[in-house]
Parts: structure tokens; sequence; C-alpha cells
């Protein structure tokens, strides 16, 4: 068919996918709630199914829950003292708050990466190898295989393929930031939980990252933290609206910026909030 | 939901002051051109050329208008990347003033039609179907650019709803001026030219109920443009249940 002829069937099938699709669920939040000190409640009932392979977005303002929330999904908040959790997260079915399930090993499933980019002070390579030498993996023909395919993942390997030897923390920012990103998914994680990632990044290194992300998530469940609405709407599927510790509001991104349901996520994201 | 005037209360009262002016700047446009098919339907009237020749010189006006308009509403997009209600402010923004010129467009096209009739014998009709269809469209003019400040839904529906009867009025007059022209086929110049001008008429309900479907958009986030007549009011009737 030539290519200027447009494809009605394709047109309709597209019209179709674009009203409410249904995905497959990765992470799943039943009456999710943080309490800290045992007694302050950080979040409220949070009910939340993450779809697979997508990218989800947690926005609203500081101290609303998101990060805590984020944090919930791999267990970081299990490190502070007096830190309870109440409710179920169940990841692909099972809940990983069961105490059947050990923590470090489902770290590896789910990789997270912080707003300020945490290389070890190592070579690039050994950055990206660390995880699997920490499993036992030490075979040099594997590590190299798994070093070079994960920093292209990251979209990295072009720039440093001739200084895989020299110390990461000579590295830009941005290029840091992709490496912990390639460190990440080299254990092949099913879910990628992202801290503001870019936050401390130049545009530039931002758009690359942004990139990334999108190249990312025909592989993993990727989920954001964002103070940057614009980033919010660039990057993510679905995007929720937190506000005080509860979920306002849970939507695909298309609909939740140009017609919110609810006013708080309108006060919140045309700039009304204050 | 969109609540009135609520753009009033950005934090960024720069913001605030950009989506104020710009909203002014497209009633401002709107004002102008409902005088001019106002006019140009009273020059067509009166057989005054005068006027028509002024109508046709002052839509330059209206096109400056649509110019400017969309230069400060691509302005704020770039700058202030609205979201939500404020994105779809200055969508429909933008959207409306293509409608609104074209109506411009339409008003001078009839008061070509008014210079040509008024070199012409008086018409058999005496222009009773302009003088009708011209007052309706006038009528659903205001009323859209008073859905588009008012925010009004309601008032939006009903000039969305009134198309549909000037379009059933338009097909009635269509005939009766044919009629004219077989009766007496001298008259065939001047009842064509009648009949571009009613098109012209016709032509602005239409823009003006394409206005009317942008403020339904603008209040609801709800895109009525394909929504059959019959449909249009169940479909927003719903939508306001939703939210």
């Amino acid at each position: 068919m030539a290519e200027h002829v447009i494809d009605i069937q394709a047109l309709r099938r597209s019209a179709v996918k674009s009203g409410q699709e249904v995905l497959p669920t990765s992470l799943a939040m039943r009456n999710l709630s943080l309490f800290y000190n045992n007694d302050t409640q950080a979040l409220y009932d949070i009910n939340l199914d993450i779809p697979r392979q997508r990218v989800t977005a947690f926005i609203g303002p500081s101290g609303c829950g998101k990060s805590s929330l984020l944090r919930c999904i791999n267990r970081m908040n299990d490190l502070i003292d007096g830190c309870r959790v109440t409710g179920e997260l169940l990841l692909e079915g099972e809940n990983i708050y069961d105490p059947r399930v050990d923590a470090a090993s489902l770290r590896r499933r789910v990789g997270m990466v912080f707003q300020k980019p945490n290389p070890f002070p190592k070579t690039v390579y050994e950055n990206v190898a660390y995880g699997l030498r920490i499993q036992g993996l030490n075979k040099k023909r594997v590590l190299d295989e798994v070093v070079e395919k994960s920093l292209r993942a990251a979209a990295l390997w072009d720039e440093v393929k001739d200084r895989l030897h020299e110390n990461a923390l000579g590295m830009s920012g941005g290029q840091q930031q992709r490496l912990v990103i390639a460190r990440t998914i080299a254990v092949e994680p099913d879910v990628l939980l992202l801290d503001e990632p870019a936050s401390a990044l130049d545009p530039i290194s931002t758009l690359k990252i942004e990139e990334l992300i999108y190249e990312l998530k025909s592989r993993y469940t990727i989920v954001i933290v964002t103070h940057n609405m614009q980033q919010a709407a660039r990057v993510s599927d679905m995007t929720a609206f937190m506000y005080m510790g509860k979920l306002v509001e849970f939507d695909q991104t298309d609909s939740l910026f140009t017609n919110p349901a609810k006013k708080q996520t309108e006060d919140y994201i045309t700039g009304r909030y204050g | 939901m969109f609540q009135q005037d609520s753009y009033r209360q950005h934090i960024s009262a720069q913001f605030n002051a950009e989506l104020e002016a710009v909203k002014n700047h497209l009633l401002e446009m709107g004002g102008l051109v409902e005088q001019q098919v106002a006019r140009a339907v009273e020059s067509l009237l009166s057989r005054d050329s005068g006027l028509a020749e002024e109508i046709i010189v002052n839509d330059e006006l209206v096109n400056q208008l649509e110019v400017s308009i969309d230069e400060e509403c691509s302005r704020i997009l770039a700058r202030r990347q609205p979201a939500a209600s404020d994105l779809r402010l200055v969508f429909t923004i933008a959207k409306v003033t293509t409608d609104l010129e074209r109506i411009g467009d339409e008003a001078s096209k009839i008061a070509r039609q008014a210079v040509r009739l008024s070199e012409e014998d008086a018409s058999p009709s005496n222009f009773v179907e302009i003088r009708h269809i011209g007052g309706h469209v006038a009528n659903m003019l205001r009323k859209s650019l008073d859905a588009f400040a008012r925010l009004d839904v309601d008032m939006a529906v009903e000039t969305i709803v009134a198309d549909r009867s000037v379009d059933a009025e338009y097909s009635t007059a269509m005939r009766s001026l044919i009629t004219f022209m077989m009766e007496d086929p001298r008259t065939i110049g001047a009842v064509i030219n009648e009949m571009w001008a009613l098109r012209s008429l016709e032509r602005v309900g239409d823009h003006a109920s394409n206005i009317s479907e942008h403020v339904v958009y603008l209040v609801r986030g709800l895109d009525v443009r394909h929504v059959e007549p019959d449909e249009l009011v169940a479909h927003v009737e719903e939508s306001e249940r939703n939210s």
C-alpha cells in the first residue's frame, strides 16, 4: 500500500484502542497504609493497580506521600525504625509484605534509582557487574556480555565503551545516572522505581533519561516519582495524583492532564495549589 | 470541572493576566465579527454599497486579530505549558479564532453581494429570507459568544441545536428563490446573488455552532463535534452526572 493512502482499518483499530484498554497488572496495592513511629500515618488506604510494562507516575506536593509509597514497593521503609505497613502490596499476585518474602530477593526484582546518582567508587564496568558478582557470578565472558547489554539498554554504551575501566565518578551527572540505571537493570528486575531520577540533571541529560524511560518500558514496569509535572506528562502512561497521604485520582496520563475528574487534581496541575 | 473565572486563582499572577488578556482579546474579536455580520446584512437590505465597502475593508481588522490571538496562544503554550482547564482554554481560543475569522470572511462575502445587489433592480423576494435567517444566525452567534464568556454549556447546546433549524430554513429559502427564478428568468442575476448571501449566512450559523461545540469542550472536556444533534443533550447530561 502506498504510504500516503490512509489505512482506514488501522485508524479504526487505533480509535478503538485509545478507549479504555485493560492492562495486565504488575503491582496491586490493597488498602495499603503506612505508619511512622507507630502512630503517624503517612499513607491512607491506597488502592492502586500499576500496569505491567507501562510507566506510572506519582505526582503531588511535597510531603504528600508519593516517595513513601514508592519506597513501599521494594520495602525500603523496612529500614526505618517504628515503621509499619498494613494492607497488601501484590507483585505479580504475591504479597511482598508476607513474612516469608526475603527483602533482598525482592529488591533484586524491584530495582530503584534515586535523585542523586550514586555510582560506586569503582570502574564503570565494575559498577554494572556488581549485582551479578554478589550473586556469585564471576565468569568474564558472561559479565562482559551483561555489562555491554545493560550499558546499551541504558543508552550509555557508545559514550563509555572506551573507558569501561575508568572510575565512574569521573563521568558527568547525567552519565552517572544512566550508569546507575544500567547497574539496576543488569540483574534483570521486573520493576524499576525511579525517585526523581532527573531532578539533579541539566535539561539535555533529563531528556536523555526520559528517552531511556521510554525505551525501557517495553521490558520493565516503571514507576516514577517526579516534582516536574511536565515530566510526568511526557514520560508516563498512567498518573496517580496524591495529596496528604491519600490517592486522589489515578487515570491515564492523557486524561488526567487534559480533563482531570477531581477539583484537587485540577488545582494542582494547573498551578492553583497553594 | 471548569469553574467560572477560576483562572484568576493562579499562583502565578502573570499567568492569570496572560489568560485573562487572551480571553478578552477573543471576546473583542467576537464583538467585531458580530458587528460585521449585522452590518453586512443591513447593507444588503438597505442596498447601501458605501456601508458594504466599509465592511470589506474592516475584514482586515478581523484577520489581524486572528493572527495576534494565535500568537498569544502559542506564546502561552510555549512558556507556561498549561494543563487541564487552562490547556482547554488556550486550545479552545485558538480554534474559536479560526471560526471567527471565517465568519468575518462570510460577512465580507455578504457585503460583496450587497454591492452587486445595489446595482440590480429591486429583488422579487424583498429579502424576506435573508432578513429572517440573518436574524436567526445573528442570534446564534451572539449566544455562542455569550456561552463562551459565561462558560455556559446549556446555552452552547441550545445554539448547536438551533443550527439545525437554520439549515432547514436555508433549504426552504433556496426552494422559494428557485421559484422566483423559474417564474421570471430576468431575476436570475439578482436572485443568484441573494442565494450566495444566504449561503454565507448559513455558513455563519455553522461556525457559530462550531464555537458552541468548542465551549462544551472547554467547560466539560467533552468533544461533541461529531455527535448527532439527537444524542447531544443526553451526551452532555451524562457528562454532567459523571463529573
